[in-house]
């Protein structure tokens, strides 16, 4: 049986971690190679490393950074951010990442996720997909939150599928560091939607809204805010799942 | 400082298990040549991507001999994911592909039904004779998998949709069908303890 997994992300500009609400207001978080290993000896299951630098320079700093944390850890590591063309996906697997994932870029076109799937295979090609709430539905968020697509969220979820996506890093737009726990409803419309593993983001406050997460059908919890801010330790949140009855590696 | 010889199979995670070897203390060398398969001390078979596109690659770099000389031989190696699958003689995902055919099976797809592809930590069992794996969670991305331990081998099983080979030894030959460089401290000792059994060989 799969264990699900609990993920801290870093979201890192300009080499170091930052977090903001709503993708917005980003202040310091801490040094990416000393979270990492801090996480990891908690007993993390996997690490997202995502760069939200706006700039060039800051998407150097971000190769540095994920050969620095590779150094490190011993656990999955998924990285993603600015990821346009191939040649970018390969150069942070080179870097060190295990799973490159996609966002923006993949809704421009589409193609993307075929050319990664073909390349580095499926288990290597992630669709992250931004959603907001939206009249009954989701729509797709693009360009950390600034434009709205109009597209249907799981329509594009399970079109990112059919062309290779093997994973999707599904992030409620409208719960993102509010600590307002997961959108449960998005969760499950996303189950049916996919039979790809999902990573639950956006608005974890702690183990309740983790087990709530992965009853509606996620496969993996991912938070930021209550692991960097120091409100939870992994291994407290993990005894505190397996409390609740949910089967984690400890 | 022990030196292990990485096999540039193309689009693997060559960084992680460059780094779990880094961390064991080793030095890594990468190669594409069949003179350094055939005489490496201790080789390391990675392996992301689809079964066919890295059976054709051996092909071009001329490695299939050598490598599957030193399986046979019984000469150290650790081989990982895809590396596993190699070993077999075929894999459902690329038919008409060879394997290298060390082990007398076909590679089969994971069942409908369950999530796929598998992406995340599962337990694993060691099964009798086992000297180097032992019971654990390890992580695993795959949606192919071996179905049955093979005569002459000692193995480890998991399951997800059915049960189906985690890992195989046999001496100072470990192949794994999960990451033991993402394992965390569970996999990362696994590593150490075939760097071990290798520097008996060796």
């Amino acid at each position: 049986m799969l264990l699900p997994r609990v993920i801290p992300c870093l979201d890192v500009k300009d080499g170091r971690v930052v977090k903001g609400i709503r993708f917005q207001g980003l202040r310091d978080a801490g040094d990416p190679v000393e979270l990492a290993g801090a996480y990891a000896e908690q007993g993390a299951d996997e690490l997202v490393v995502l760069d939200v630098s706006a700039t060039p320079e800051g998407r150097g700093h971000a190769l540095e950074v994920v050969s620095a944390v590779r150094a490190v850890l011993p656990l999955p590591l998924t990285v993603g951010g600015g990821v346009r063309e191939l040649a970018d996906a390969e150069a942070l697997l080179a870097a060190g990442a295990d799973k490159v994932a996609v966002n923006t870029a993949a809704v421009a076109r589409p193609g993307l996720l075929d050319d990664l799937a073909r390349r580095f295979g499926r288990q290597c090609t992630i669709l992250a997909l931004d959603a907001a709430r939206s009249g009954d539905g989701w729509e797709v968020v693009v360009r950390s939150g600034r434009d709205r697509t109009g597209r249907d969220a799981l329509a594009w979820a399970a079109e990112a599928v059919d062309r290779g996506a093997g994973e999707i890093l599904l992030t409620s737009w409208d719960r993102d560091g509010t600590g307002a726990g997961y959108d449960l409803e998005l969760l499950a419309a996303m189950r049916r939607a996919v039979p790809v593993p999902i990573i639950a983001s956006g608005g974890a406050s702690g183990p309740a809204d983790m087990a709530d997460a992965l009853a509606a059908g996620a496969d993996a919890v991912l938070a930021a805010t209550i692991f960097h801010d120091g409100h939870t330790t992994v291994a407290v949140l993990k005894a505190e799942l397996a409390a609740l009855g949910v089967e984690v590696r400890r | 400082m022990t030196e292990v010889v990485l096999v540039r199979t193309g689009t693997a995670n060559l960084a992680s298990v460059a780094a779990a070897l880094g961390r064991a203390g080793c030095a890594v060398r990468l190669t594409e040549s069949g003179d350094d398969l055939a005489s490496a001390e201790r080789l390391v078979l990675p392996g992301v991507g689809a079964f066919g596109a890295v059976a054709e690659r051996l092909d071009a770099l001329g490695l299939r001999e050598p490598l599957a000389e030193r399986l046979r031989a019984g000469r150290p190696t650790l081989a990982v994911c895809l590396g596993l699958q190699l070993l077999a003689e075929a894999s459902d995902e690329s038919p008409g592909a060879h394997g290298l055919g060390v082990i007398k099976a076909t590679v089969t797809a994971l069942p409908e039904g369950v999530r796929r592809p598998q992406l995340g930590w599962n337990r694993v069992a060691a099964g009798p004779g086992c000297r180097l794996l032992t019971d654990g969670v390890a992580y695993f991305a795959n949606s192919y998998k071996l179905d049955a331990v093979p005569d002459g081998w000692s193995g480890a099983v998991t399951d997800h949709g059915g049960p189906f080979v985690a890992a195989l030894e046999r001496g100072a030959v470990l192949a794994c069908q999960f990451h033991p460089e993402l394992s965390g401290p569970w996999g990362q000792a696994l590593v150490e303890r075939w760097l071990a059994a290798a520097g008996e060989v060796a």
